[in-house]
């Protein structure tokens, strides 16, 4: 009997070992960002983040990460919007609708979509789904809308319309196959509760299944911003790689830039003595500080707005 | 229960035992341990130094060299740190990298070369652009190809009035180092707005990753012009402008225009090895045949190499002699793979900068 208590101690004390270290490493790497950022931080203080110019050439440098921000703010919008209504889509045609035999199959080749490389994505994007995009969507969008500012320029593909498109095919595996956890939780008493006074399906699974999931499906879709923001290879391959002013994403098919495709883009090739590599470092403490506030901004909206009803997945 | 684990332990332990002792007693006993050496840095002689760092170890078998392609700044932090035996450049080292590696040499052992490539649906030939004109394209001034300033240089030839896409290097890289260099060389509204670097505040264009990014977006895409490497322009064959030399003669990037470029750049002097080499320019050569954007790329190495831990006679040596390989027999390597041959003044100043090559205050034997 003494063996089992020292055991379970032991695993007690391991556990919370595990569990300290995931919050260690957090500090850490905000740490690491930070003090590697300072030098830049210093001489540009909060212009480093509200800044556009971004030039790296010695003795003339500026540094301002704004247009990235919005790149990745921008990129990542365009993602959720058309990547949400079809997973969720997805999610409930599996779940509410499919017979058995076929939903098997697609749930099989939907987390498939999640096993590809990001580089994967990255090459079909620049030799096939760009041409695509700019002969179907893009030119006539630009030849007949091209009035509206978000529709101008001469779209060549590389843009940040493109990278939304690839982005949202990406997430879709992910925030699907949490929905449709969420989705087959709820209890079958809602749905025969909803029928029972007479509502038709769509109405049942609008006003009963979603709403009682919404927590959950909120979750799912912060998981997959979550890999938007942080996407790096195939947004780089498809996005333009536009820098300073010029990235700003005034209109969808002009390119742009990400915070992460900077980083991926200029990391290797900064020269340690310059002022560069902080700069990088700074945009990368910026990303983190996005990647915080979207969770804790998405923490508060589930604990204080939607109430959670039992059982549901939070 | 405890028995027959003690005799399991004596048994593996002495199978063990009888194994290493018949390896180490019966194998012959040789005087020559392998050596390993270790280089990072630019990705853009890659191809040629891993061709030539296969053939050297097939003839020297009992040396190793590895070569991590990691990028220019990768191979300068390791040179800095003293983790690697030799870096490679596509730049030189600037003011404070020289601080933080105090006597390096510079060996350029190759040479690379910036083309314009333009993707016209009519045009396949003879497209003169000069520096100014380029420099004036690529900073936005002139937005459509039939702009008076390309028609004046190109009047036999009908231009589109399409936007000019730019495509520029969204990477860091040495190509853009050598191209932005001949801009601001070439336009003084070039030199005070936008400057040399490695990466620059890129007003207009799109940026594409890597050479073959740039290649593979010019090919793709019609009304673009983009700047490539010249082995990626000859292996993927395309079309490139011919750019006016200073002495007026519409040049064409091949394996001798640049050799060319590159010997009667050299003859205006270069520093010894151990010298400042961030201002050395062979942009604008004066030979009348030669092509105006050329630069060398370069290996960096310690003149003292005892400042580097774990560095031995026998590894010093080595790294010597291989150097010495590396710009006399390992060029053979370059056209084959359209890079282009060290000249042979060039190759002068090299050796000088390798025997200056030191190991506790002694010179190493070069072969």
């Amino acid at each position: 009997m003494t063996q089992n208590t020292s055991v379970d101690s032991v695993f007690k004390i391991l556990t919370a070992i595990l569990a300290a270290s995931a919050l260690l490493i957090l500090i850490i790497t905000g740490y690491t960002l930070l003090s590697g950022s300072l030098p830049v931080l210093k001489i540009f203080g909060i212009s480093f983040f509200t800044g556009t110019q971004w030039n790296p050439v010695e003795g003339r440098e500026v540094f301002g990460a704004l247009p990235y921000l919005l790149g990745t703010l921008a990129t990542s919008a365009i993602a959720l919007l058309i990547g949400v209504p079809l997973s969720i889509g997805i999610a409930i045609f599996l779940v509410e609708m499919a017979p058995r035999a076929i939903r098997v199959p697609i749930s099989y080749f939907i987390d498939i979509l999640a096993a590809v490389p990001s580089v994967i994505y990255g090459l079909w994007g620049i030799f096939v789904l760009r041409y695509w995009i700019v002969d179907y969507i893009e030119t006539p969008l630009s030849t007949y809308l091209g009035w509206i500012p978000i529709f101008s320029g001469t779209p060549y593909g590389l843009d940040v319309f493109t990278a939304g498109v690839i982005l949202a095919i990406m997430i879709i595996p992910t925030i699907s196959s949490v929905s449709r956890e969420v989705i087959s939780a709820v209890p079958n008493s809602i749905r025969e509760g909803a029928y029972s006074i007479g509502a038709t399906r769509w109405e049942m699974i609008r006003n009963w299944v979603l709403s009682y999931g919404r927590s959950g499906l909120f979750g799912a879709v912060i998981l997959g911003l979550g890999r938007a923001i942080g996407e790096t290879m195939a947004v780089t391959m498809v996005i333009g790689n536009t820098v300073g002013p010029a990235a700003i994403p005034t209109s969808l098919f002009k390119g742009s830039q990400t915070m992460s495709s900077l980083i991926a883009n200029g990391f290797l090739e900064a020269t340690p003595a310059s002022l560069e590599l902080p700069a990088y470092i700074g945009v990368g403490l910026l990303l983190l500080l996005l990647s915080l506030a979207i969770n804790i901004i998405a923490e508060i909206m589930v604990s204080r707005v939607f109430k959670i009803k039992g059982g549901a997945i939070e | 229960m405890n028995n027959k684990i003690i005799v399991g332990i004596v048994v593996i332990v002495a199978i063990a035992a009888g194994i290493y002792g018949y390896m180490y007693y019966s194998s012959p006993k040789t005087s020559q341990t392998s050596i390993s050496l270790t280089g990072s840095g630019a990705t853009f002689p890659f191809p040629l130094l891993d061709t030539m760092i296969k053939q050297y170890e097939t003839q020297k078998t009992n040396v190793l060299i590895n070569y991590q392609s990691i990028g220019s700044g990768g191979g300068i932090a390791a040179l800095e740190g003293k983790t690697v035996d030799f870096a490679a450049s596509d730049a030189p080292l600037g003011a404070a990298d020289m601080v933080m590696a105090p006597n390096s040499l510079h060996i350029p052992e190759t040479i690379g070369a910036v083309t314009i490539a333009y993707n016209l649906p009519n045009v396949k030939t003879g497209f003169h652009l000069s520096g100014s004109v380029i420099a004036d394209i690529f900073s936005g001034k002139v937005t459509t190809w039939n702009d008076p300033e390309i028609q004046a240089l190109n009047s036999n030839v009908t231009l589109p009035s399409n936007n000019i896409l730019i495509v520029h290097r969204s990477d860091g890289s040495g190509t853009t180092f050598i191209f932005t260099g001949y801009l601001s060389l070439s336009s003084d509204s070039w030199k005070s707005a936008l400057g040399q670097g490695k990466t620059v505040a890129w007003p207009v264009g799109i940026g594409a990753n890597g050479n073959t990014g740039v290649a593979s977006v010019v090919q793709g895409t019609q009304y673009t012009i983009g700047y490539v490497e010249l082995a990626y322009a000859l292996q993927n064959k395309m079309t490139v402008a011919a750019i006016q030399n200073p002495a007026g003669n519409w040049i064409l990037p091949t394996l001798n225009t640049i050799q060319i470029a590159v010997q009667s750049g050299a003859s205006k002097g270069l520093p010894a090895g151990g010298g400042d080499w961030s201002g050395v320019n062979l942009l604008n050569a004066p030979d009348p045949q030669a092509y105006p954007i050329v630069s060398f790329t370069y290996l960096l190495v310690y003149k003292e190499l005892n400042v580097i831990p774990g560095m031995t006679q026998d590894r010093a040596t080595s790294l010597t002699q291989f150097l010495w390989w590396v710009v006399h027999d390992g060029q053979a390597n370059a056209p084959g793979l359209a890079y282009v041959q060290l000249p042979s003044n060039v190759v002068q100043i090299d050796e000088a900068s390798i025997k200056s090559i030191t190991f506790n205050g002694q010179q190493l034997p070069t072969s």
